[in-house]
C-alpha cells in the first residue's frame, strides 16, 4: 500500500483529500459532458443535434404523411419579433423540406440572438434531422432591421409509425451581452 | 505533550486554539443548537404568515427568503454540525482512542463554520435581500434571477463544504488508524459504523455540491453557460448535479441518527442490539443505493419512461435495508427489560415517526403518483417526518443519553419527559395535517393559500409554535444540568448501557484513553 506520510492518520487524510478533489473534477469533466452526450444520444428534453445532419441517400416514403408544427417563443425580456413563415407543414419522411423563420429587431441597437430548438414528442427528436438551421449560429441584427432565417430538415424514414405530428419549438435568447463567440463554444 | 496531567487552558484561548476532541465536540453542539434556534425562528415566521390565508405579516419576497434560509440553516447549520459534534465527542471514546487523528485540522474545520454562517446570514441585510430561491437553489432562479447576495451564498456553501469534508476526513482517519488493539471493525459500536459510512458519503458528494455552486458562480460572473440554454447549457443539468449531491445528503443526515438509536434502544431494553452484522450491511447498502436514486426528486422534468422506471425501482429498493433496520430495532425491544427514560422516549418517537416518514417516502417514490404529490405540502410533511422526527429527535435522544457522562450531572427527568411529550404532540400537530393539505393540492413555498386549507394551516401553525417553545425547555434543562444538576451517583450512568465510553470515569476526564483499553473478546453490543 502506498504510504504518503509517516503519520498513518495524515496518510489516510491525504488520500481522502485526493478523492474529494477527484470528485470536484468529476462534476466538470464527467457529469457535464456525460449529460450532454446522453441527451443527444437519447433525445432527452427534446434536444436535437446542434450540428448539421449530412443527408444519406434515401427513398421518400410517400405512403406516410407527418405533420410538422412550428412554434416561436421569445425568452424573458427579448424584444424581437420572431415567428415562423408557416405554422404547419405536411411532409413525407425522407423528403428534404425548406422553410424559414422571420425575425426583426425593433430596437435602435444592434443585437445578437441565439435560437434554441426543442422537439416534442421527445421520442421524435432523434428522427428529426436539420440539414440547415439558423439555430446552429448566433443571429446578429442591426437596429430596426429584419431578416428571414432559413431551416431545412428531413424526417427520418425510421420514425416510429405512431408519431404523426412533430412539434418544433424555438426559443429566442438575447445573447448580446454574453460576449459574442465565446458562448457557442459550449 | 509535556505535562501529562494538564487540563484545559483558561479563558477564550481554550476554545480558539483547542485541539481536544471533547472541546471541539462541545463547540459543534452549541453552535448547532444556536443555528437550530435561528432556523427555528425563520420557521416561526413562516408559520405565523401561514396562520391565516391572505398576506398578514411579511412581503412574499421576504417569505421566500425565510423558506430558503430555514432550509439551508437547518440542514447545513443545525443537523449536520450537531452530528459532527457528537462524532467528535464519542468516536474516540467509543473506539478507545485518545483523540481524533488530526486534532489541528479538527479545530480548523469547526472554526471556519461560524464565519461561513455569518456570511450566509449577512445576506439578509444586503440590497435585494437574502437568497430567495429555495434551499435547492435551482438554476435559473439562483443564477439569472437571483439577488446580488447570491455570491455570498455561494462562498458560504463553499466554506461549509470544506468544513464538512475536513471533518469527515478526520473521522475516517480516526476510525481507520486509532482503534484500540482488539477493536476490530465488526466490534465497533454502530454509531461509529454509521459515521464511518456517512463520512465516506460526505467526501464523495460535498465536492459535487461545491462543483454545482462553482458553476453557478461562473455562469453569473464569468460568462459561462452551464445552466443557461441561450449558450448551449441546460437548467435541468443543475437539478441532476444538485440531486446527485442531494440524495446522498439525505442519508448523510439520517445515518448518524440511525447510529444513535442503535446505541440507545439496546441500553434501555437491556439486551444486545438485534442483528448487529445486518445493521452494518444495511447501512452500507443504503449508502451505495443512495448514489443511483437521485432523479426521483425530479420525476416531472421530462425524463424518458425508462429513466422514471429505473429511478422508481431503485428508490423502492432502499426500503429493504431500511426495513431491516426498523425490524432490528423492534426486535431489540422484543422481550427486553424496557424502561422509558427520556432518551428512550425520543428514540421510540424516532422509530414510530421515522417509519411514517419512510412510508410517505415510498408513496412519493411511485413515479406516476409523484406527478400529483410533486411540490406540494405532502412533500413538506414527508421530509419533516424524516428530518425532524428522524434526525432531530435522535439528536435530542443522544444529548439526554450522553449528557450525564459528559457533565457528570443528571438532567431533570420529569422536565425531559415533559419536553418529549410536548415535542411529540407539537410535531405531529404541525406536520400531520400537512399530508392532507398536500394531497388536496396546496403547493409548497407559498405565502398565501386557498381558503379551504385554512383550518389545517392554523392547526399546523399552532403545533409549530408549541414545538418551537418546547425547545426552550430543552435549552433550560441542559443549562440547568450543567450549572446545578444533581451529581451522577452511578459511574456507569445507565445500568443497561454498554461500550467503552461508559467504562470511563464520570464526568469524562479532559484526556481519556491515553493508554489504550483492553478489549474483551465478546461480540459487539450495539
Amino acid at each position: 500500500m502506498l504510504r504518503l506520510s509517516r503519520n498513518p492518520g495524515a496518510d489516510t487524510a491525504i488520500k481522502l483529500a485526493a478523492v474529494a478533489c477527484a470528485m470536484f473534477a468529476f462534476v466538470f469533466v464527467v457529469m457535464v459532458p456525460l449529460y450532454d452526450v446522453l441527451c443527444d444520444a437519447l433525445g432527452i428534453n427534446g434536444k436535437t443535434s446542434d450540428i448539421a445532419y449530412t443527408a444519406v441517400p434515401a427513398v421518400v416514403d410517400t405512403s406516410r404523411e407527418v405533420k410538422i408544427q412550428f412554434i416561436a417563443t421569445n425568452n424573458d425580456g427579448m424584444p424581437w419579433g420572431f415567428r415562423p413563415q408557416v405554422t404547419q407543414l405536411t411532409v413525407h419522411p425522407g423528403a428534404a423540406t425548406d422553410t424559414f423563420f422571420y425575425a426583426e429587431n425593433p430596437t435602435n441597437l444592434p443585437m445578437i440572438a441565439q435560437a434554441i430548438p426543442s422537439v416534442s414528442p421527445s421520442r421524435a427528436a432523434g428522427y428529426f434531422h436539420k440539414t440547415e438551421c439558423f439555430c446552429f449560429n448566433q443571429q446578429p441584427l442591426d437596429g430596426m432591421a429584419s431578416t428571414e432565417m432559413p431551416l431545412q430538415f428531413v424526417v427520418d424514414q425510421d420514425l416510429p409509425k405512431d408519431i404523426r405530428t412533430i412539434t418544433l419549438s424555438y426559443t429566442l435568447f438575447d445573447v448580446t451581452t454574453m460576449a459574442g463567440g465565446t458562448i457557442a463554444a459550449r | 505533550m509535556g505535562d501529562h496531567h494538564h487540563g484545559p487552558a483558561k479563558g477564550l484561548s481554550r476554545w480558539l486554539f483547542t485541539t481536544n476532541h471533547k472541546d471541539i465536540g462541545t463547540m459543534y453542539l452549541w453552535f448547532s443548537f444556536a443555528m437550530f434556534i435561528l432556523g427555528g425562528t425563520f420557521a416561526m415566521i413562516i408559520r405565523a404568515e401561514l396562520f391565516q390565508p391572505g398576506m398578514q405579516l411579511v412581503e412574499p419576497g421576504f417569505f421566500n427568503q425565510m423558506t430558503t434560509l430555514h432550509g439551508l440553516v437547518m440542514v447545513f447549520g443545525a443537523i449536520m454540525p450537531s452530528f459532527v459534534g457528537l462524532a467528535n465527542w464519542l468516536i474516540p471514546m467509543m473506539i478507545g482512542a485518545p483523540d481524533m487523528a488530526l486534532p489541528r485540522m479538527n479545530n480548523w474545520s469547526f472554526w471556519i463554520l461560524p464565519p461561513g454562517f455569518l456570511m450566509l446570514a449577512s445576506t439578509l441585510f444586503m440590497e435585494g435581500g437574502a437568497p430567495a430561491f429555495g434551499w435547492t437553489f435551482y438554476a435559473p432562479l439562483s443564477t439569472t434571477y437571483a439577488a446580488p447576495s447570491v455570491t455570498f451564498f455561494i462562498f458560504a456553501i463553499h466554506v461549509l463544504g470544506i468544513s464538512s469534508i475536513m471533518g469527515s476526513i478526520n473521522i475516517i482517519a480516526t476510525i481507520m488508524n486509532m482503534r484500540a488493539p482488539g477493536m476490530t471493525y465488526m466490534k465497533m459500536p454502530l454509531f461509529v459504523w454509521t459515521w464511518f459510512i456517512t463520512a465516506f458519503l460526505l467526501v464523495a458528494v460535498m465536492p459535487v455540491l461545491a462543483g454545482a455552486v462553482t458553476m453557478m458562480l461562473m455562469d453569473i460572473h464569468f460568462g459561462t453557460s452551464f445552466f443557461s440554454a441561450a449558450g448551449g447549457g441546460d437548467p435541468v443539468l443543475f437539478q441532476h448535479i444538485f440531486w446527485f449531491f442531494g440524495h446522498p445528503e439525505v442519508y448523510i443526515i439520517i445515518l448518524p441518527a440511525f447510529g444513535v438509536v442503535s446505541q440507545v434502544i439496546p441500553a434501555f431494553s437491556r439486551k444486545p442490539l438485534f442483528g448487529y452484522a445486518s445493521m452494518v450491511y444495511a447501512t452500507a447498502a443504503i449508502a451505495i443505493l443512495s448514489f443511483v436514486v437521485w432523479a426521483h426528486h425530479m420525476y416531472t422534468v421530462g425524463m424518458p419512461v425508462a429513466g422514471e422506471l429505473f429511478f422508481m425501482y431503485a428508490t423502492m429498493l432502499i426500503a429493504v435495508p431500511t426495513g431491516v433496520k426498523v425490524f432490528n430495532w423492534v426486535s431489540t425491544m422484543w422481550r427486553g427489560a424496557l424502561s422509558f427514560e427520556t432518551p428512550m422516549l425520543f428514540s421510540i418517537g424516532f422509530l414510530v415517526l421515522f417509519t411514517i416518514g419512510g412510508f410517505t417516502g415510498l408513496m412519493l417514490s411511485i413515479a406516476p403518483a409523484d406527478f400529483q404529490y410533486h411540490d406540494t405540502y405532502f412533500v413538506v410533511a414527508h421530509f419533516h417526518y424524516v428530518m425532524v422526527a428522524g434526525a432531530v429527535f435522535s439528536m435530542t435522544s443522544a444529548v439526554y443519553f450522553w449528557l450525564p457522562k459528559w457533565t457528570g450531572r443528571m438532567y431533570n427527568e420529569t422536565m425531559g419527559k415533559v419536553h418529549f411529550w410536548i415535542s411529540f404532540v407539537g410535531f405531529n400537530v404541525t406536520f400531520f395535517p400537512q399530508h392532507f393539505v398536500g394531497l388536496a393540492g396546496m403547493p409548497r413555498r407559498v405565502p398565501d393559500y386557498a381558503l379551504q386549507f385554512a383550518d389545517f394551516n392554523m392547526m399546523s401553525s399552532i403545533g409549530a409554535f408549541v414545538y418551537g417553545a418546547s425547545q426552550i425547555l430543552f435549552l433550560y434543562n441542559v443549562i440547568a444540568t450543567i450549572v446545578a444538576g444533581e451529581k451522577v451517583s452511578d459511574e456507569q450512568v445507565w445500568d443497561g448501557a454498554e461500550g467503552l465510553e461508559w467504562t470511563l470515569p464520570t464526568p469524562a476526564p479532559y484526556h481519556t484513553f491515553e493508554v489504550p483499553p483492553k478489549i474483551e473478546a465478546t461480540p459487539a453490543h450495539g
